[in-house]
């Protein structure tokens, strides 16, 4: 049998995809097996596709996140934890013509930074936000988060989380779909190919929403965390599929009325 | 176009002098005694003359983040608030100072702590001058003590800040945002379409990208980072140092106060130089900066500085550390939303010189 070498395979015509170039060549901090690294990758090919580099601006959260600006070849800002749907607000409103997201975790969007997402949506802003949803701090070494689910143990709940002195996990997207600000909410994942795909159609109706000032987008990635639930890649895709999407269902939440 | 004349408060004369210095933006949140700010803004509504955005963000917390973010696009974006809205501000602007951003935050003083009072104080200084969030930062600190101040010092305080790359405060307080006196506006400027070469506003083919950020989790380069914010803070300390003097000449003894204290002092000089002491007055303009070469001067000429505050005894400190022991320092100072009497000035400074 003779020995194939990756120079004899890796040609054009055989390229299934390609790295966008809005990615950079840093090497991600995110762990094996974690969600952070595709939803990049689709943001970056849809940044690409849709040329909006020179348009786009950025705005990162504090969480594992935090180093987005390593790796999209954008301008981005840094925000403090929670904050970035204000700062976003402020770059729409003195940019209007410009493309503006947030990236946000749990922790930030949905905990510390809860009255920035209500009133940023409530008031209809013209931006993306992104959210992570992987039911745990992350970056802080997996504490329990507001939408780690009932029973869940994390290392601020270890005994698992018990709703009659925790509460109960918060479903922000169904809660922003509420308000009349918000044109498009939409809950997804890229634990398969088809989600992805899906993601990536997402983000392009949402990038078409805010081109046409329809109000707030808001996009949910239920995504997983093997490092914090302390599972193998495959097991913590196996366990979301299982736990995560019963409770916080995929799909279209909110779309605008006339789509 | 001529220079208009017009009665008006502290608070309103700030707003317009704000769309008239071509503010990109202002993003604010009611609170006693600054919520003229954010009323006159909104009604003078500059979004459709000038394009400036007046916008009422749900928090004190909001708002400054929204100056964040606009900062961080090369705009020229201010806010304003009082004492405790200052408090819940202070994360937004250590980030600020982080990021190296030019603003404007404005704090009309009230006395505290916590909710305190909504009568003028000075009881803020410790919090504006020396940081007041986490990390080593300072604003460069602006003292108005006229409606006429409160005015030209928006323009000014954008200067500064886009020259330093660093937030600005203007430090008021109720007494100067609430009275009203003539003050002279200055014609409308246009607002500035320059796009800043560090500013994030997308990413054109022909840059790097621009990252701002307050973060580097790499200590070597931190502390790189930390000297030139040291560095920054020394220069200021050079080049934008401003104050007043009144009657300093043949002093014998010198009043030390800022803002409404330092009206009050004027009147004091006139009635204690009519019972014979020869006291002057020294009106820091920077706070910080503070005008520390200047007073160890008069540390050498006069027998004693009375500092003078609406607080427990803030500045005082800086005053002490000014002269170096050259001469005798003391404090006296109304708290609680309480003013001072010029006769009650004359009173604490004879106290004072007897020692």
């Amino acid at each position: 049998m003779t020995e194939v070498k990756a120079k004899d395979i890796v040609k054009p015509e055989n390229l299934a995809y390609k790295k966008s170039k809005i990615l950079t060549d840093n090497v991600m901090h995110y762990c094996p097996g974690c969600g952070h690294g595709t939803v990049h990758r689709v943001l970056a090919e849809v940044i690409e596709e849709e040329d909006l580099q020179s348009k786009t601006v950025g705005i990162s959260p504090v969480g594992c996140s935090v180093l987005m600006y390593n790796y999209l070849d954008i301008d981005i800002q840094e925000a403090a934890h929670g904050r970035a749907p204000a700062l976003a607000t402020a770059v729409k409103r003195l940019l209007p013509d410009r493309f503006v997201f947030t990236y946000q975790g749990d922790g930030d969007l949905a905990a510390i930074g809860t009255a920035e997402t209500i009133h940023t949506c409530n008031r209809g802003e013209n931006i993306l936000m992104i959210f992570i949803n992987n039911g745990i701090y992350g970056m802080t070494g997996g504490q329990m988060a507001p939408t780690t689910l009932i029973g869940m143990k994390s290392s601020t709940s270890p005994y698992g989380r018990d709703v009659a002195t925790m509460g109960s996990p918060i479903k922000m997207a169904d809660i922003v779909a509420l308000l009349p600000g918000t044109c498009y909410v939409t809950r997804q994942s890229v634990n398969t190919a088809a989600g992805v795909r899906k993601l990536k159609k997402a983000l392009k109706k949402a990038v078409e929403y805010q081109r046409d000032k329809r109000g707030t987008c808001f996009i949910e990635i239920v995504s997983n965390c093997p490092s914090g639930w302390k599972m193998t890649p495959v097991e913590s895709n196996k366990w979301m599929e299982e736990n995560m999407f019963p409770f916080y269902p995929l799909g279209d939440i909110k779309v605008p009325k006339d789509s | 176009m001529e220079k208009e004349l017009k009665l008006m408060k502290g608070n309103e004369a700030l707003a317009e002098a704000a769309i008239r210095a071509g503010a990109d933006g202002y993003f604010g949140y009611p609170i006693t005694p600054q919520s003229e700010i954010l009323e006159y803004l909104t009604e003078a509504n500059p979004q459709a003359t000038t394009g400036m955005v007046v916008l009422q963000a749900e928090s004190e917390v909001a708002a400054i983040n929204m100056v964040y973010g606009g900062a961080a696009c090369g705009k020229k974006v201010m806010t304003s608030s009082s004492s405790p809205g200052i408090s819940l501000k202070q994360e937004g602007i250590t980030y600020i100072a982080g990021a190296e951003l030019p603003c404007l935050i404005v704090n009309v003083v009230r006395g505290g702590p916590g909710l305190g009072t909504i009568q003028p104080a000075q009881s803020d200084y410790f919090q504006a001058t020396k940081g007041g969030g986490h990390g080593d930062y300072h604003l460069l600190v602006l003292a108005p003590a006229s409606v006429q101040e409160m005015a030209d010092f928006v323009e000014l305080s954008f200067d500064l800040a886009f020259k330093y790359r660093n937030p600005v405060m203007i430090l008021s307080d109720g007494a100067i945002g609430q009275m009203m006196e003539k003050v002279y506006l200055k014609p409308q400027k246009k607002r500035s379409e320059e796009i800043l070469p560090w500013a994030t506003t997308g990413k054109p083919a022909t840059r790097e990208r621009n990252i701002i950020t307050s973060l580097d989790l790499d200590p070597e380069r931190q502390e790189k980072f930390n000297l030139k914010l040291v560095a920054k803070y020394r220069e200021m300390a050079e080049k934008e140092v401003r104050f007043e003097e009144f009657q300093t000449d043949d002093a014998e003894y010198l009043f030390v106060a800022y803002g409404t204290s330092a009206r009050i002092c004027q009147k004091a000089i006139q009635l204690a130089r009519a019972q014979g002491i020869k006291v002057g007055l020294l009106r820091p303009i920077t706070l910080f900066p503070f005008p520390k070469k200047r007073l160890n001067e008069l540390g050498s000429k006069v027998k004693g500085m009375l500092a003078v505050e609406m607080s427990a005894g803030q500045m005082v400190e800086d005053v002490m550390l000014s002269v170096n022991g050259k001469t005798r320092v003391s404090h006296y100072g109304r708290m609680g939303g309480m003013i001072a009497t010029p006769e009650e000035v004359v009173e604490n400074l004879k106290i004072f010189i007897k020692g």
